[in-house]
């Protein structure tokens, strides 16, 4: 993991995209006919599910290349990964009550995937905790990537249990299309978020690895000359 | 003798042997349903609606107390890597003791009916088939439950970590569990319970072959 | 020609966290040897011994234990190796002859009816480990290291929760050992007991090794502290 400023250039990419399409669409896209101006918190919402799943994503392939090749880099990125995904979990889950509230005057409307999303800022943050008790580092490393895989495997599973279970109840639910006069501040808002995560991630995973190093024992000096006697 | 064999039996003994904590835990369950009760307040109507989410709330407690017992005595002395070293295959070690859960939470489940029946004036006549899902969602504990269970059993804040880990996902399986048996006692007009049976067996089946795969990495160094 | 080596390292090192509790110890054992391995409390005596059992890997270096390599072929020398730790591998709600038929099961044969009355726990044979006081954990350990029939057998301290009649125990239980042709290692810090048992002699001193030779020209006690 080196020094170079590359995570810092694309953050910040990210983030004059994420101001492009967030002002776009909350000053100039046309107003949505039904829902009015609160439709517009989908312009940084449907990016940021959209990327926490590629996060989570992400995270899975680190932990599946953790297991199979170990090594320090995937497990720092690894950490990384699963600490972006349950802040943007958690802030998708702010965001559909922000949305849910004045549309429907409840605070959460049990759609399946903000529902799965609330599941996966437990199910992830869990594995955030197991990490904190976890000591030695090759242990953590191992088990957090097994956690991840664990975890991941299960994200169709909630899905579709939640959605068969909230079909029988069905009243209100998130706008699952999007009509084609939003789809450019939406575009440019779910590319200024990736580049943002990336970079984001990238510095994470680096400090990540120098506290790796900071944990682990030195390199071992040189051999003491061994006494009388010899080897064998 | 083959080794899953070895384990199961092993594993079926220690269950055996160590009973007592079966019957507190079973208490446990007992008294959580109990609680349920108070909660929602005598309006058996209420209560009928909820009690099968009562029962496999109460069971899901305490399968955390079973599941966290079942390697107690694993790590007391060491004594499972004492297997390991003999040598005997993760896999049999992990399957042993993951049938032995099954059963342990099964008769649970089946222990706690008829407490449920009496709380919250719940009955069926299909017995067999409420077996059959309890079985199922006992199941679809114990997989990932035994996994965790021997992960956690290894780390100091072993109570809170079991649930934090496993709570989260098993939620396919309870929404499963927990419509197959309302759809058991309350009425299943619409046939639906095939469907939520699938997804019971479908998590079962791929945590069961999952976790298997995995065991090994969690108990060897 | 020389006698092969039941076990030989090369650079083995282990770390905990910070602290290298193995540092760079390169060592061969001949096959059918008697070994004392000494040092203080802290040397990486249980350390070494749990590496060449495959309990822990390495962090650096090889090792290779009756002709298979620690890493990669753990299964192959877990079936040669037996090893008596300071945790007794046992299960304290089982009796002792459970315990045994619970290994021997795993082992795929049947537990020899007398290696309970060997170890001079024939009275309480059926009664829970969970009753039983130090020393006698350490009879019934000592009963499943010798069922194992290893031809690699690693002794962790094993003299100490032992009674004297005990010791004398573990040194018919080595002696047959040593007869059968087997390879034992044995750390253990009762030195003089050592110098009379064994072959050879290894020192460790804060996880490397410091002195290794015949044991009966073990450095004295002052050295290896007590």
């Amino acid at each position: 993991m080196g020094r170079k400023p590359w995570p810092f250039v694309v953050a910040g990419f990210g983030l004059l995209l994420l101001a492009w399409g967030t002002i776009w669409g909350l000053a100039f896209a046309p107003k949505e006919v039904y829902m009015g101006d609160v439709q517009r918190i989908m312009y940084v919402h449907v990016p940021t599910a959209w990327n926490t799943m590629l996060v989570l994503t992400f995270a899975f392939g680190c932990a599946v290349v953790s297991l199979l090749r170990g090594g320090w880099a995937w497990d720092a990125r690894l950490e990384a990964a699963v600490e972006a995904g349950v802040v943007m979990s958690i802030l998708v889950c702010i965001q559909g009550s922000i949305w849910a509230r004045p549309t429907w005057g409840v605070w959460w409307d049990w759609d399946p995937r903000l529902t799965t999303t609330a599941v996966l800022v437990f199910a992830f943050g869990a594995i955030l905790a197991l990490r904190q008790f976890v000591d030695d580092p090759v242990k953590r490393a191992v088990w957090s990537a097994v956690a991840v895989v664990i975890a991941y495997v299960d994200v169709p599973l909630v899905y579709y249990s939640v959605r068969w279970w909230n079909s029988l109840h069905q009243v209100q639910s998130t706008p699952q299309t999007v009509s084609r006069a939003f789809h450019w501040p939406l575009r440019i808002n779910a590319f200024g978020v990736l580049f943002l995560m990336i970079g984001v991630i990238a510095l994470r995973a680096r400090v990540a690895f120098l506290r790796r190093e900071g944990e682990l024992a030195p390199p071992q000096p040189s051999p003491a000359a061994v006494g009388a006697g010899g080897a064998r | 003798m083959n080794p899953l064999a070895a384990a199961l039996r092993k594993d079926l003994l220690l269950q055996w042997r160590t009973r007592a904590q079966f019957v507190a835990v079973f208490v446990f369950g007992a008294s959580a349903l109990l609680l349920f009760s108070f909660a929602s307040g005598p309006d058996s109507g209420a209560l009928r609606q909820h009690a099968a989410g009562f029962l496999w709330l109460g069971l899901m407690l305490s399968s955390t107390l079973a599941l966290a017992d079942s390697f107690e005595s694993e790590m007391a002395q060491r004594a499972l890597e004492g297997l390991l070293l003999l040598p005997a295959e993760p896999r049999a070690l992990y399957y042993g003791k993951a049938i032995a859960n099954v059963l342990q939470l099964t008769l649970l489940g089946a222990g706690l009916v008829p407490l449920m029946v009496v709380l919250y004036d719940v009955s069926t006549a299909r017995v067999p088939a409420l077996l059959g899902v309890i079985f199922l969602g006992a199941a679809g504990l114990s997989a990932p439950g035994t996994l965790y269970s021997a992960m956690t059993a290894q780390l100091r804040a072993r109570n809170t970590l079991l649930p934090l880990l496993l709570f989260p996902l098993v939620v396919p399986a309870l929404l499963g569990a927990v419509k197959a048996t309302a759809l058991l006692l309350l009425g299943d007009p619409m046939g639906q319970l095939g469907s939520w049976v699938s997804l019971l067996v479908a998590f079962d089946l791929i945590y069961w072959s999952l976790c298997g795969l995995l065991f090994e990495r969690v108990v060897e160094d | 020609m020389t006698t092969p080596l039941a076990v030989e390292t090369a650079g083995l090192s282990r770390r905990y966290g910070r602290r290298w509790a193995l540092s760079d110890v390169s060592l061969g054992i001949e096959a059918g040897s008697v070994v004392m391995l000494a040092g203080r409390n802290g040397s990486g005596k249980s350390t070494l011994l749990r590496v060449l059992a495959t309990a822990l890997r390495p962090d650096h270096g090889t090792a290779r234990v009756a002709g298979h390599d620690v890493r990669h072929e753990r299964e192959a020398i877990r079936r040669e190796v037996a090893l008596l730790a300071h945790q007794s591998f046992l299960y304290e709600a089982l009796t002792a002859r459970e315990n045994l038929h619970v290994a021997a099961s795993f082992l795929g044969r049947g537990a020899e009816a007398d290696l309970i009355a060997r170890v001079g726990l024939a009275g309480r044979a059926d009664d829970p480990v969970a009753s039983f006081s130090a020393g006698m954990r350490k009879r019934l350990a000592l009963a499943r290291v010798l069922l194992q029939d290893a031809s690699v057998v690693l002794l962790d301290e094993p003299y100490g929760e032992l009674d004297p009649p005990g010791f004398d125990l573990l040194d018919g239980a080595i002696a047959e050992l040593r007869a059968r042709g087997a390879t034992v290692i044995m750390a253990t810090h009762l030195v003089e007991r050592g110098r009379r048992l064994c072959d050879r002699a290894l020192l460790l001193e804060d996880g490397r090794l410091a002195w290794s030779g015949a044991a009966a020209a073990m450095p004295t006690a002052a050295h290896v502290g007590e």
